[in-house]
């Protein structure tokens, strides 16, 4: 007979093992599926896990798209770990993302073009606040009219993607190319163009800022007595409320948080890698970032290998499309299946069992 | 602009059509949550049923069946749900964003060779002279069956909740399931049936999208309308008529918008199609806040881990 027993606290040695077997059984259940699906399983999870970095012919072009994919990755992902960690649940960060690259890009835009050095530090500041304004109304409904969050960040996404359709067909579409959708591609105006820091690297502003993020996160989450409230709060709600913490207080520094972390790495996104505003800007970097954040155990350092991995899947799965004719969606299932693996694999890290003869009942 | 285009009577008929999906998701989800459990992937079962559905019903040209395929992939994602919460204790919100997630992916997946086909087509149930009579003819009496089926959903489960001894059951599970286990009751199994009613009936939702409503596949079609589904049982307080209500409620919102759009009206597309995600939004505030606080009526153990200790 087979028992379960719940630790006095979880594992540390299954908190680091499940997610490296949640991938390995990723694999498995993937090769299964690309088998089903008629492609050599081995050929397949070799091309979206191996080829990428390390292939000759497609490692040049792949290597650079590593960081530019893994950038908005963490960045979204630390901001949304610490709400976790609070039980605070922004699954938003998507729309978020599309506003923040909104209000970037309207500064930019709007300032076309005019040369000047203070042009790109604005954007940032516009882009971060572009999100966090976003965030505001489930924080805000949340502790004024108790609303519940999760629902109001998620219905904001489709809210901001239509936003973002007017925005590219109406309002910020390129007034010199008339009858297309999408704005002037800012590469083409240098004051604003978030360009790569070291040619051929894929290093741009946004994967420095990520690493900066993924900095402050752990000083704040270990040093500070903000991230001690927030782990307290998550854990022990009860308890956070005796010691002082004041609920409200944390939703609106959580969401904020993230909701601003989210904008800028839409900002950087719109202002490099993506280059304009257009009706295709979203690709789901905001929805895989809570896949990246539960990978990485919601911490920082987790979180960035967690967002490199994500972000070779994304890459690996463009390449099993082009060459293996894999559908784009292959992909989805594959990031699906490695958070199910993770969740199911987290009984170990929270449960012990214990095999009991039957008739001890 | 020309508003007299936009006529009272289709618009009323064309409500309930609209309103079906999102009434069938809803209801399914009340029992879920009733039963103590929240489940966020109702989204991923909805777009699941749709691409199931649409797929035995084009293979087998039966709409019916594809009715029936689309419950049964729903109660499919469903049980996987319900494997990872129930048996495994996982986190619920967690693994419901994992279900949606999956479900988006494996629907586009498995509906790749389908896009562009139409389906066999659903015929209008016939009420003979009932059709013809003005004004209430036409709204109530020229649907499809699943229109019927989903009202007969709601008040079977309206019966069941409130007359039957299982209903009493599962409530008293979703009230507070420390007390149910030690009053002998399964309280996993009970969840896992309704975890399973809620996915079957999701999976309907979506098919009645595909089939019917639009009726096609395309990649990510419910758009939402999974979480519109699950803002609506918060809406109603857990209380199965006022699911009703407020899905024609909404139902009549998303028509009026697009026959706005249709009409002419002055305000670009992109923004009167974000209305119903906004009037959700703006209902959700209301029923939450004020004197009313229909969440107060929030089944007492929804979202807590059920582990039965010694």
């Amino acid at each position: 007979m087979l028992r379960l027993e719940k630790r006095p606290s979880p594992s540390t040695v299954w908190t680091i093992a499940t997610p490296l077997l949640a991938v390995a059984f990723t694999m498995v259940a993937g090769g299964f599926l690309f088998a089903a699906l008629g492609k050599d399983p081995f050929v397949a999870i070799k091309l979206i896990f191996f080829d990428p970095l390390f292939s000759e012919q497609y490692g040049a072009y792949s290597r650079p798209q590593l960081l530019i994919k893994a950038g908005p990755l963490i960045l979204i992902a630390i901001g949304l770990s610490i709400g976790f960690r609070a039980g605070v649940w922004n699954i938003g960060a998507e729309g978020q993302y599309i506003v923040g690259a909104l209000f970037g890009a309207g500064v930019a835009l709007a300032l076309f073009p005019t040369p000047g050095w203070y042009i790109f530090p604005l954007m940032i500041v516009a882009g971060a606040l572009g999100g966090f304004l976003w965030a505001m109304i489930p924080a805000i409904l949340k502790t004024r009219f108790n609303t519940n969050e999760i629902l109001v960040s998620l219905l904001l996404v489709y809210v901001a993607e239509k936003l973002l359709a007017a925005m590219s067909l109406g309002l910020m579409r390129n007034p010199d190319i008339p009858g297309f959708p999408g704005s002037r591609n800012l590469r083409h105006y240098p004051s604003a163009h978030n360009a790569e820091l070291i040619a051929g690297t894929g290093m741009h502003w946004g994967v420095a800022a990520a690493f900066i993020a993924v900095i402050f996160a752990y000083v704040l989450l270990h040093r500070h007595i903000l991230g001690f409230q927030v782990q307290l709060a998550g854990q022990a709600p009860r308890a956070a409320r005796f010691a002082g913490v004041a609920p409200a207080k944390l939703v609106v520094v959580c969401l904020g948080l993230s909701g601003a972390l989210a904008g800028l790495a839409g900002m950087f996104e719109v202002s490099g890698p993506a280059g304009q505003v257009n009706i295709d800007f979203a690709v789901g970097y905001g929805f895989t970032a809570i896949i990246v954040a539960f990978l990485g155990r919601l911490h920082p350092v987790g979180i960035v290998l967690a967002g490199f991995l994500l972000a070779l899947t994304f890459i690996g799965g463009e390449l099993a499309q082009f060459i293996l004719r894999l559908p784009s969606a292959s992909i989805q299932v594959f990031q699906g299946m490695l958070l199910f693996f993770l969740l199911a694999l987290d009984l170990l890290t929270n449960y012990r069992i214990r095999f009991s003869p039957a008739e001890a009942r | 602009m020309d508003l007299s285009s936009i006529n009272p009577v289709v618009l009323a008929a064309a409500l309930m059509v609209a309103a079906t999906p999102i009434l069938l998701a809803a209801i399914g989800e009340l029992i879920v949550e009733k039963a103590g459990v929240l489940n966020l992937g109702v989204e991923g079962m909805m777009i699941v049923g749709a691409v199931l559905g649409f797929i035995v019903a084009v293979q087998s040209g039966n709409p019916y069946l594809g009715m029936v395929g689309a419950a049964v992939g729903g109660a499919g994602l469903g049980l996987l749900f319900a494997l990872l919460t129930q048996v495994l204790l996982a986190n619920q919100v967690a693994s419901g964003l994992a279900l949606t997630l999956f479900g988006l992916g494996f629907s586009a997946l498995l509906g790749q060779g389908f896009v562009g086909i139409s389906p066999p087509r659903t015929p209008k149930l016939n009420f003979g002279p009932l059709s013809e009579i003005p004004v209430l003819g036409p709204v109530l009496f020229s649907h499809d069956f699943m229109v019927y089926v989903s009202l007969a959903i709601v008040a079977a489960v309206w019966y069941f909740l409130r007359y039957t001894r299982a209903g009493m059951i599962l409530r008293a599970v979703g009230e507070n399931h420390d007390a149910a286990h030690a009053l002998g009751y399964r309280v996993r199994r009970i969840r896992v049936l309704a975890i399973m009613f809620g996915g079957a009936c999701a999976g309907m939702g979506g098919a009645y999208l595909s089939l019917i409503r639009v009726p096609q596949w395309t990649e990510g079609m419910t758009a939402g309308a999974g979480w519109i589904a699950l803002a609506l049982v918060v809406f109603a307080s857990w209380r199965p008529w006022r699911v009703v209500l407020g899905a024609y409620l909404f139902g009549g919102i998303v028509v009026l918008q697009l026959n706005l759009q249709a009409a002419g009206f002055r305000i670009p597309v992109e923004y009167l199609s974000m209305s119903p995600y906004l009037i959700t939004i703006l209902v959700l505030v209301l029923i939450s806040s004020g004197k009313a606080r229909g969440s107060l009526n929030a089944p007492g153990s929804l979202n807590r881990s059920f582990h039965a200790s010694g």
